[in-house]
């Protein structure tokens, strides 16, 4: 991992309400660079509304989110200069269906990053390379499976060259002989350096490639630690009794 | 080919005799078709007046389909904008009120267009609206126009609502703003999944505009009557005038049916 300890995301008190649900009760996290950050808990736990947070998809109720250095939940933040700085996985894929792969992976980096048809064509190649698809490059979403549909999703974000890639549960829709290979793109990422926040159910994925794991129990973060202490060393017990069920 | 010699004949021959024979009872199926089809279309250059009229519904029928699409999703588009972003919350900013603002306009207007015939909403314009103007054409233009983009509105609406919320999520992931999500991804999809209603609602506006001879516009419904009338026969003008809207709803099905194919290449 990277030396570099530089903070890239800081959550201070973060609370987030649905109506009167309240599903997150003031989170704090830190994320350096170079962290993987692997995010577990119960289904309804307020996990995935985290991550949500993270980028503002879901607008926190209070509390702030620092990302490099700038408070993205200030209004007069332009929270799109933002994003393009942080790619995002989901785990219904979310590819465009009427876009081809490549055309998929080069709309925002030449709307956006206003890179030239040809740099943005190549780039996207290169990457598509890096994960196996590169003979899908002119097909539809609709031609691929889960699991070639989640790696494109993959490599469309990191086309950004995002500072930070989140991940939404993104194995939790592929049927179980898929998911080893997006589990493989994303320990490669991690290997390379990528930071990473991961929701996840992959407890292996976890202890493997996590630096720092934290769970969620009903909008707070009850534990959090390295992989080592955290699996071997539970203290909380709701977390015990977690991942007792899921180990 | 006896048809075809009769009809030689009946064209070479004078007024008179194709006026005067009040006798059909006498003639030949053939001959009476062939008589009937010389009064409704030859006698007094008819045809031009049916070409006239074709060109008249089809003109009308154009432009107010273009209207009605430039209108009907820019009203779409601020109601559903209005619902994605607003829905139960309060306004944050001027743009919010504003927003506000138009949806209610964006309200009134489907309710208004959608409740009342379009027979008067032609009228109130032909006689109240523009009442200075007798340029009757474009009045029907703008009120088929205004009619249609009510019915469009409602159908693209129906289209972007019905776009996963996910594919906003991922544009919007990517750093594109509400504005560029809505022309790179959202409108290509929904445009493709409200085509056949489009195309349903195009085909609807075709036939709706044979009420424009209400304000005066001999189009090709208003030419059919005004034959029957010089030439007491019924029969040929409606059949023909029903086969001339039969002829240009089927060229349009067609039209629609391949943009329709070339939209649907990503679904394999």
């Amino acid at each position: 991992m990277t030396t570099d300890n530089k903070v890239l995301i800081k959550v201070e008190d973060l609370c987030k309400s649905f109506g009167d649900l309240k599903v997150l009760k003031g989170v704090n996290a830190e994320i350096k660079k170079g962290d993987v950050m692997v995010v577990i808990g119960a289904s309804g736990s307020g996990k995935s509304t985290f991550l949500r947070c993270l980028n503002l998809l879901e607008e926190p109720t209070s509390g702030t989110i620092t990302f490099e250095g700038v408070d993205i939940t200030a209004p007069s933040v332009n929270i799109n200069k933002h994003r393009q700085k942080m790619g995002m996985v989901f785990q219904q894929f979310n590819l465009f269906p009427h876009k081809t792969v490549l055309k998929n992976m080069t709309l925002g980096p030449r709307k956006l990053l206003k890179q030239s048809k040809k740099e943005a064509e190549e780039n996207a190649m290169k990457l598509l390379e890096r994960v196996g698809l590169a003979d899908k490059a002119n097909a539809y979403p609709n031609q691929l499976s889960g699991g070639q549909k989640q790696r494109v999703a993959i490599v469309r974000a990191l086309a950004m060259n995002p500072d930070v890639m989140l991940f939404d549960e993104p194995t939790s829709a592929l049927d179980p002989e898929m998911v080893g290979e997006v589990l493989e793109v994303m320990k490669q990422l991690a290997r390379e350096g990528m930071t990473m926040v991961v929701v996840t159910h992959e407890m292996g994925f976890a202890r493997e490639v996590g630096t720092d794991i934290v769970f969620v129990d009903e909008g707070v973060i009850v534990e959090q630690g390295s992989p080592k202490d955290f699996f071997e060393n539970p203290k909380n017990p709701r977390l015990k009794d977690f991942l007792s069920k899921v180990l | 080919m006896q048809f075809l010699n009769m009809l030689a004949a009946s064209v070479g021959s004078t007024v008179s005799e194709a006026t005067s024979s009040g006798s059909d009872g006498d003639m030949g199926f053939w001959q009476s078709i062939g008589n009937r089809f010389y009064r409704t279309f030859i006698e007094e250059n008819r045809w031009k007046m049916f070409l006239d009229g074709l060109s008249k519904t089809v003109q009308i029928t154009i432009f107010a389909a273009l209207l009605g699409v430039a209108l009907g999703f820019l009203v779409a588009i601020i109601r559903s904008t209005h619902d994605l972003t607003l829905h139960k919350k309060k306004c944050k900013s001027f743009g919010d009120v504003l927003l506000k603002f138009f949806n209610i306009i964006c309200n009134i207007y489907i309710t208004i267009i959608r409740g009342t015939p379009v027979v008067i909403q032609l009228l109130i314009m032909y006689n109240i609206i523009f009442a200075s103007s007798r340029n009757a054409v474009m009045i029907a233009i703008l009120s088929f126009g205004i009619n249609s983009g009510a019915y469009v509105a409602e159908i693209v609406r129906s289209g972007i609502m019905s776009i996963d919320k996910g594919q906003f999520e991922a544009s919007r992931s990517i750093g594109f703003d509400y504005k560029s999500t809505m022309i790179h991804v959202i409108l290509p999809q929904a445009l493709k999944n409200i085509l056949p209603a489009l195309g349903n609602e195009f085909i609807v506006l075709v036939k709706e505009t044979s009420v424009a001879g209400y304000v005066a516009i001999m189009d090709l419904t208003k030419v059919g009557n005004t034959v029957i009338n010089r030439t007491y026969d019924a029969f040929t003008p409606l059949i023909s005038v029903a086969i001339f809207y039969l002829i240009v709803v089927l060229i349009l099905s067609f039209i629609l049916k391949r943009i329709e194919r070339r939209l649907r290449n990503s679904d394999h």
